[in-house]
């Protein structure tokens, strides 16, 4: 594929977004940047990164996406942490966190001269969150860009992550609801899509048909989708229950599209959960897709007539801006950065129940101009709001705020 | 000739302050004490934050209050306060508590909102860069405004006004040394009402100031 260039980007966000970034990284031009993550492939944060990288490599920051390993012990406990943190009751027995620690101290042996020397340190979520313990002589700046809901975390576990995150120069937080008592500046930066992604650009119609067809969708009948990891916080189970309600009045089909990531152990038994509650559904298609599937994704969103993410907890929800690019409503759970996206009747529904979703779907099933209006509305919400250039130009300015130290603001000449 | 217009463009992270109100009690008190900057976010920064347009109520105290306290009166009541009105942030933080406090005490209970939905104090930080681009002519101006971004559009028109409040605009402020000839689009400029548009519609309003028939301006 051909590397990616800022200037790309100007017919998607506009000439003058792109000049503004440029003139913001000119005082970052030479310095160099460092996100760590804990997977290469899968999931909202490694598709961000893949993008981002290039771009802020594009205006002259030296940067570099460094992904850790771990064993198994360690995606079991992150895994406890990401399900706590959006506040289920977990226990994290002393052996997951011992092989937590253990794993991020031998990263750190791995990465210590790269993250030492660098001038920003951007660590995603809590899996290379402890790397900052066992970094020494650390330089630059360290941040801790959460991607999680943690409006309502389970208390133990937000102590036991707090007391690592508390170390780092600022966090970054998705939304004003998730940001929590820390002893240093906390910064709210909205995640984002890529318009010229796999995921996001235009497809021929005759690739979207085939796609869907190749998973036996029917084209003459709605369908309804809902892409995301199978993952309990997304409610696959609350979306069939849905689907079954809406079905005696409309031949719907519904297709919940997952992917899976390498530092996601429990997708498999929710995909055995979800399975089992569709039973031998033909018109439920429940699609096990790899992580890099980014087109056919793209297809199914564009084929879909309407877009469900009934998310219990949700950071962000990548996929609800990803529909809404391409002009779908949205039918999303009235929960985290959902809350930021789908504005009721602007831009889809806000849903807390099944029953909400089945009457959602059946209103808008029935009202194709509203379809058509709301999706336009989306589609120009995102663009102005949630496209990748906005994200780098807002963490642009995060880095020169904190390169000068400023409280209130810089002047750059 | 005047001396040319310096193109200046801004851009703004958000921080959180840490502090949240539940109810209205609570935003009272966080009103009385918040940093001034707080205040100035969320009545004029919210502008270039990523949201969705809702131009009845341009400020973030009037919104919560309808749409998390419920309370349409409230609202209304915040949401016509005009920042602009005020010489300093000061004496806006007191019109805020005191229309609050009128509140309070006409209220047979303290309004409540749901759990989840607190107000959450923010603040911004900017970064105000030199773009390079400047216009000799109003003509030149005409046909830059259109292409500015919104960071321009609220250093020029928004952030100009905040610092020194009665003072125009910084477009406003340029053609009065142009005199006489500048007097059309000066007049057309004073009747856009600022507190009332997002900043891409101000723009717009500002390029047809310039230019109502999309003519073109004579340099």
């Amino acid at each position: 594929m051909r590397e990616i260039r800022l200037a790309d980007y100007a017919e998607a966000a506009g000439p003058e977004v792109i000049e503004q970034i440029r003139a913001l990284a000119r005082p970052l031009a030479g310095k160099s940047v460092v996100h760590v993550n804990s997977t290469r492939v899968g999931g909202g944060v490694a598709e961000i990164l893949a993008r981002l990288v290039p771009l802020m490599q594009d205006l002259g920051i030296r940067t570099s996406w460094e992904v850790m390993e771990g064993t198994p012990e360690f995606f079991a406990a992150t895994k406890s942490f990401h399900n706590g943190l959006q506040g289920n009751a977990v226990v994290i027995q002393r052996g997951l966190l011992e092989a937590y620690e253990e794993t991020n101290r031998r990263n750190s042996i791995a990465l210590q001269g790269t993250l030492q020397d660098a001038d920003f340190v951007f660590i995603h979520d809590p899996q290379p969150a402890a790397l900052i313990r066992h970094v020494t002589g650390r330089r630059g700046k360290w941040l801790w860009r959460c991607h999680i809901d943690v409006s309502r975390p389970h208390r133990p576990t937000w102590k036991y992550v707090r007391e690592i995150v508390r170390h780092y120069d600022a966090s970054v937080f998705s939304l004003s609801t998730f940001a929590q008592p820390l002893p240093h500046p906390q910064y709210l930066i909205a995640p984002s899509i890529d318009p010229l992604s796999e995921k996001n650009v235009a497809l021929e119609q005759e690739e979207i048909d085939m796609t869907a067809g190749s998973f036996g969708i029917d084209p003459r009948r709605p369908l309804v989708l809902q892409v995301s990891r199978f993952d309990r916080f997304k409610d696959h189970v609350g979306v069939i229950r849905a689907y079954r309600m809406v079905r005696p009045h409309a031949p719907i089909q519904l297709a919940l599209a997952g992917g899976t990531a390498d530092d996601d152990p429990e997708g498999a038994e929710v995909l055995d959960e979800v399975r089992a509650e569709a039973a031998d559904d033909p018109d439920i298609h429940i699609l096990e897709l790899p992580p890099d599937a980014h087109r056919v994704i793209n297809a199914l969103q564009r084929r879909a007539d309407l877009v469900v993410q009934k998310s219990l907890r949700e950071g962000f929800g990548l996929t609800v801006t990803e529909a809404m690019w391409k002009r779908k409503p949205v039918i999303g759970g009235e929960t985290g950065g959902i809350l930021l996206q789908v504005v009721n009747d602007h831009t889809g529904f806000l849903v807390s129940t099944p029953e909400g979703a089945a009457l959602r779907i059946r209103y808008l099933l029935s009202r194709p101009g509203m379809v058509a209006r709301m999706g336009e509305k989306a589609r120009r919400f995102v663009r102005e709001n949630f496209l990748l250039t906005r994200h780098l130009r807002e963490y642009l300015t995060m880095m020169v705020g904190l390169h000068y130290g400023a409280n209130e603001s810089v002047e750059i000449h | 000739m005047p001396a040319p217009f310096k193109i200046v463009d801004c851009a703004l992270t958000i921080l959180s302050l840490g502090r949240s109100a539940q109810n209205l009690r609570e935003l009272r008190d966080h009103l009385a004490s918040v940093p001034a900057q707080s205040l100035s976010h969320h009545f004029y920064d919210s502008l270039l934050r990523p949201a969705f347009d809702d131009p009845e109520y341009r400020n973030d105290f009037a919104l919560w209050a309808r749409r998390q306290l419920h309370d349409a009166l409230l609202a209304e009541r915040l949401g016509v306060i005009d920042p602009m009105d005020y010489p300093d942030l000061e004496q806006l933080r007191q019109q805020l508590v005191d229309v609050v406090e009128d509140r309070l005490s006409e209220a047979n209970e303290v309004p409540q909102a749901a759990r989840g939905k607190e107000f959450h104090f923010l603040k911004s930080q900017f970064v105000i860069l030199e773009t390079g681009a400047s216009a000799t002519t109003i003509g030149e101006l005409a046909e830059i405004i259109p292409k500015l971004s919104t960071g321009s559009i609220f250093h020029h028109v928004i952030e100009t006004r905040r610092r020194q409040p009665g003072r125009p605009d910084d477009f406003s402020g340029w053609l009065e040394a142009w005199g006489a000839p500048s007097a059309p689009i000066r007049e057309r400029l004073q009747a856009v009402d600022y507190h009332l548009w997002s900043l891409s519609e101000l723009r717009e309003q500002i390029a047809l100031a310039f230019d109502p028939l999309g003519k073109g301006v004579e340099p």
